[in-house]
């Protein structure tokens, strides 16, 4: 090889390295161009996937809201619904016991009624007083007065617990149990506790027994049950159902005495007169 | 069901009565006294015995120890209603073998609720 020849060579292999650099060169600008534009592309990339699952996720969310949001007022309705029946629930317990008190009330109205004008028999009427008396209002002691309208005087015709003979005869006016019938007021005691020994002059209760305003005797009682501590609202109705009710019940049976001892007078003396 | 009442107030049985007959499908059957009451129990046969105890010829006690004396009747549910609230009474009532004592004035709500629940329908 001439020297020449070695030259050529030598510019040969270094145009073909520059060449070669030349390439590289391209290629690395080419490689750097392609990895800015793949970190163009992932950025866009994640950028539209970003605003893609967000606005999903916010469709997602907003929707989700929307039914809890309806859910909660639901709820809350439902909450309401439930206190507004349970508020109900009770309204109607309390009413139930004020029917089953109105019950009891009527049951023993009605049968105190029922009782006071089953029978003409005036002995049995005062019975059925006493009866009422004790076992519907609870009275251990008590006395039934009758008014006498020619002396004014006011006379016990039958008692419980205790002996009605011995009961004083009361004036009209006179004490508590002669104000009461001259006044026709009903007249409790402060205190329904007594002693051992009842005063039967200061009695706990005295029912003047009233037809219309007409006063034709009272229900006397000085001492109750021991388990009756108070009078409850049925008692009360009682005493108002007693004063009208036993007046007629003993004005119907002494007018009804009354006409069969006229009857059989009458009767006797149409025999005497057409000697039968 | 066959209830029968021992009073000897014809107000008080009635009202028992009446409070009773609220129970569907009760049959109230009445006696004056303990005798009566005895004479019913040995002819007929009661899911529930009701009585007084202050009653004329035979009282309530005496009525509750013969009916737990009667094999038949060892175990019908007897009610005691008295205006007696001692409790000496009542513990002798129980002892006796009366299932529950009540005291007079009666309250219609718990005599019905005991008179069901001795007939087992509460």
């Amino acid at each position: 090889m001439t020297e020449n020849d070695e030259q050529n060579r030598g510019e040969e292999i270094l145009n073909i390295l520059q060449k070669g650099t030349e390439f590289t060169n391209e290629i690395l600008k080419e490689n750097e161009r392609l990895r800015f534009r793949v970190a163009q592309l992932e950025e866009a990339n994640s950028a539209f996937a970003e605003t893609t699952d967000d606005e999903a996720l916010k469709a997602e969310f907003s929707k989700l809201r929307e039914k809890l949001d309806l859910l909660a007022d639901e709820k809350s309705k439902l909450l309401d619904k439930y206190n507004a029946v349970e508020e109900e629930n009770k309204d109607f317990v309390n009413r139930y016991i004020e029917i089953e008190n109105e019950n009891n009330v009527l049951a023993n109205l009605y049968v105190s009624s029922y009782q006071l004008h089953s029978t003409l028999d005036f002995e049995e009427v005062l019975r059925v007083i006493l009866e009422i008396v004790i076992n519907l209002v609870g009275a251990e002691e008590f006395s039934i007065y009758l008014l006498d309208e020619k002396t004014h005087k006011l006379t016990a015709v039958a008692a419980e617990g205790l002996d009605e003979t011995t009961l004083p005869v009361i004036d009209i006016g006179e004490g508590v149990i002669g104000g009461s019938v001259k006044d026709g007021d009903n007249y409790f005691a402060q205190s329904l506790v007594v002693g051992e020994t009842a005063n039967y002059l200061s009695p706990l209760v005295s029912i003047p027994m009233k037809i219309k305003e007409r006063v034709i005797g009272t229900i006397v009682i000085y001492k109750l049950l021991q388990q009756k501590e108070e009078f409850t609202n049925l008692d009360h109705e009682l005493f108002t159902l007693l004063a009208g009710h036993t007046a007629t019940a003993i004005f119907s049976s002494k007018l009804y005495s009354e006409s069969e001892r006229k009857l059989s007078t009458m009767q006797g003396f149409i025999n005497l007169m057409t000697n039968k | 069901m066959k209830v029968l009442i021992v009073e000897d107030s014809p107000t008080m049985r009635q009202l028992i009565g009446f409070t009773l007959k609220r129970i569907r499908g009760i049959e109230i059957v009445e006696a004056n006294d303990g005798v009566d009451g005895l004479k019913k129990i040995s002819a007929d046969k009661f899911d529930l015995i009701l009585t007084d105890i202050n009653m004329p010829i035979m009282d309530g006690i005496k009525l509750v120890s013969l009916i737990r004396q009667d094999p038949n009747n060892k175990e019908v549910p007897i009610v005691v209603i008295t205006t007696e609230g001692g409790q000496e009474d009542k513990d002798r009532a129980m002892a006796l073998g009366a299932n529950s004592y009540i005291t007079k004035p009666i309250h219609s709500v718990s005599l019905l609720d005991t008179a069901k629940k001795l007939l087992k329908l509460a």
